[in-house]
């Protein structure tokens, strides 16, 4: 710009300039606040969709999860966070033995929310709930059994 | 109108046919210094929650919720919090400034502050060259603030307080000029009488461009003197960790923390007195309805109304604009404010010799 070289186009150009900042702060002043106030507001408040705050297995119509232990989620959690145990079972009907699940154990305590094992799981067995309130006083409680 | 001069009579009448005339002074000194103090104080409290909040609403939060309803009792814990804190000596400082310093600051803030017009007859000083003595006044403030650098022993309050001197002292200038133009405008020195002008039409209307211009100057200069941002270098807290301040603790830092606000008051009130008519109501020619309606709002209301809301301006300015360098700090003084402040005086003598205005 030619005219911010002279001593007027200077301060005029500043001017203008000084005047953007301060329309901006204008705007954000009779803007809604972003404060949550967080005890207070617990029955109103939202929580974005995405928030990764807990490991737990959907279940579908029937009442049972999609896992089919193949221990993808394990293997990919960079915390080993994720312990799968499983059972062989023998199908009545077929007389073929398959793996099943057994026990899920997820350590909240250790989980970095990365999402690779939701990301990784072939059934979208596993998914991130907003249940956020994990504050406990012994960190075994942090140990959560995900299948019923 | 009503006048506070009645009160301060009668009380003085009173005194006076209680007491011998010496005592009776004795006695309206101690009450009005009480007065003056606790006035500060109250004015101190309020302007530090407006500044959390205002603060706080510019940078979309809500600011302190939870001590009291809506966190008016936020202030009261801060100051308990600081009343508590201990008071601690600095090795090989000069012990006598340095506890005299935050005094000198606190001092002539509240020097300034008693000559402020509160309402019509609310003023503790009131003589001939009071626009000057404000000034006077004002800037032995800066003294303090070397003294507390240079008596601390610590290089990051003495590049602070020298910043502050070389701050202060320059902008002083420019807030001179524009006390000027309304001098000029005026023909008084005498801040009742300049406030009695304004009934009439306040100096911002009447002064037109001249002094509209010196109103955007003083308010520039006048948050350059008060060392909030963007003028403040002398604390610049990323580098020099508090500045001036930066050794004093307790009460000692309190003080320089309600000096400071009570300066950033002062300058709204000298700003709301010289060019929005003080506590003069609004009054617009020719609607009479409206200038009777105007005429119920006490003066204390107007005053303290125009101060707040140019507070409120100069804590716009404060949240929205970063720190400046002190060569830019420096170059906005000499090279553009003085300049322009020394066109305008120019010609708003020219507006009044050739009664151009109103
Ligand atoms: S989110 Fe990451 S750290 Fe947590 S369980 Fe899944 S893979 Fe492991
Ligand atoms: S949760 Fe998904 S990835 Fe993990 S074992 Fe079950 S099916 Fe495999």
């Amino acid at each position: 710009m030619k005219q911010r070289n002279t001593y007027i186009g200077k301060i005029l150009f500043s001017v203008s300039s000084l005047a953007t900042g301060l329309k901006t702060t204008l705007n954000e002043f009779f803007t809604r606040k972003v404060t949550e106030q967080y005890p207070e507001n617990r029955k109103t408040q939202k929580i974005s969709e995405r928030h990764r705050a807990r490991l737990y297995m959907p279940l579908d119509e029937n009442g049972n999860n999609k896992c089919i232990a193949c221990g993808l989620c394990a293997n990919n959690c960079p915390n080993g966070t994720i312990t799968i145990k499983t059972k062989m079972v023998t199908d009545p009907e077929t007389g073929k033995s398959k793996k099943m699940l057994d026990e899920y154990t997820y350590d909240l305590g250790c989980c970095m929310f990365c999402q690779l094992c939701v990301n990784v799981c072939p059934k979208d067995a596993i998914a991130f709930n907003n249940d956020f309130e994990n504050a406990v006083f012994d960190r075994k409680k942090l140990i959560i059994k995900l299948n019923k | 109108m009503f006048s506070f001069n009645n009160i301060t009579t009668a009380i003085d009448e009173f005194l006076n046919s209680v007491l011998p005339a010496q005592g009776a002074l004795i006695v309206e000194c101690v009450l009005v210094a009480l007065c003056a103090v606790l006035a500060y104080v109250t004015l101190a409290i309020v302007m530090i929650f407006m500044e959390r909040k205002v603060c706080a609403a510019f940078q979309c939060r809500l600011g302190p919720m939870r001590v009291g309803y809506w966190g008016l009792l936020q202030v009261f814990a801060d100051v308990f919090k600081m009343l508590i804190k201990e008071i601690i000596s600095i090795n090989r400082s000069d012990r006598v400034l340095y506890n005299l310093a935050p005094y000198l600051v606190v001092m002539s803030s509240v020097l300034t502050f008693s000559c402020l017009p509160f309402a019509s007859g609310l003023q503790v000083l009131d003589f001939n060259i009071g626009v000057f003595f404000i000034m006077a006044a004002s800037s032995f403030g800066v003294l303090g603030i070397l003294l507390a650098g240079w008596s601390s022993n610590n290089k990051y309050s003495m590049i602070g307080a020298v910043r502050s001197g070389a701050q202060m002292i320059s902008y002083e200038l420019s807030i001179g000029l524009c006390i000027l133009v309304v001098v000029i405008l005026s023909g008084t020195m005498q801040i009742s009488e300049l406030v009695d002008m304004q009934r009439s039409g306040w100096f911002i209307f009447r002064g037109h461009i001249p002094a509209f211009i010196a109103f955007i100057i003083y308010l520039i200069a006048g948050n350059a003197e008060t060392n909030r941002a963007p003028f403040d270098l002398p604390e610049a807290e990323s580098e020099l960790t508090a500045g001036f301040h930066t050794e004093y603790s307790g009460m000692h830092f309190g003080f320089f923390y309600v000096a400071e606000f009570m300066n950033l008051f002062i300058v709204a009130g000298i700003a709301s007195t010289l060019f929005l008519g003080g506590w003069a109501p609004l009054y617009i020619t020719g609607l009479d309805a409206f200038n009777n309606i105007m005429d119920y709002i006490p003066g204390i209301v107007w005053f303290l109304g125009k101060t707040f809301f140019v507070i409120w301006l100069l804590m716009w300015v404060r949240w929205t604009f970063p720190r400046m360098r002190i060569d830019h700090v420096v170059s906005l003084e000499w090279k553009y404010l003085i300049p322009i402040g020394l066109v305008n005086l120019l010609i708003m003598t020219l507006c009044v010799v050739m009664g151009w205005t109103f």
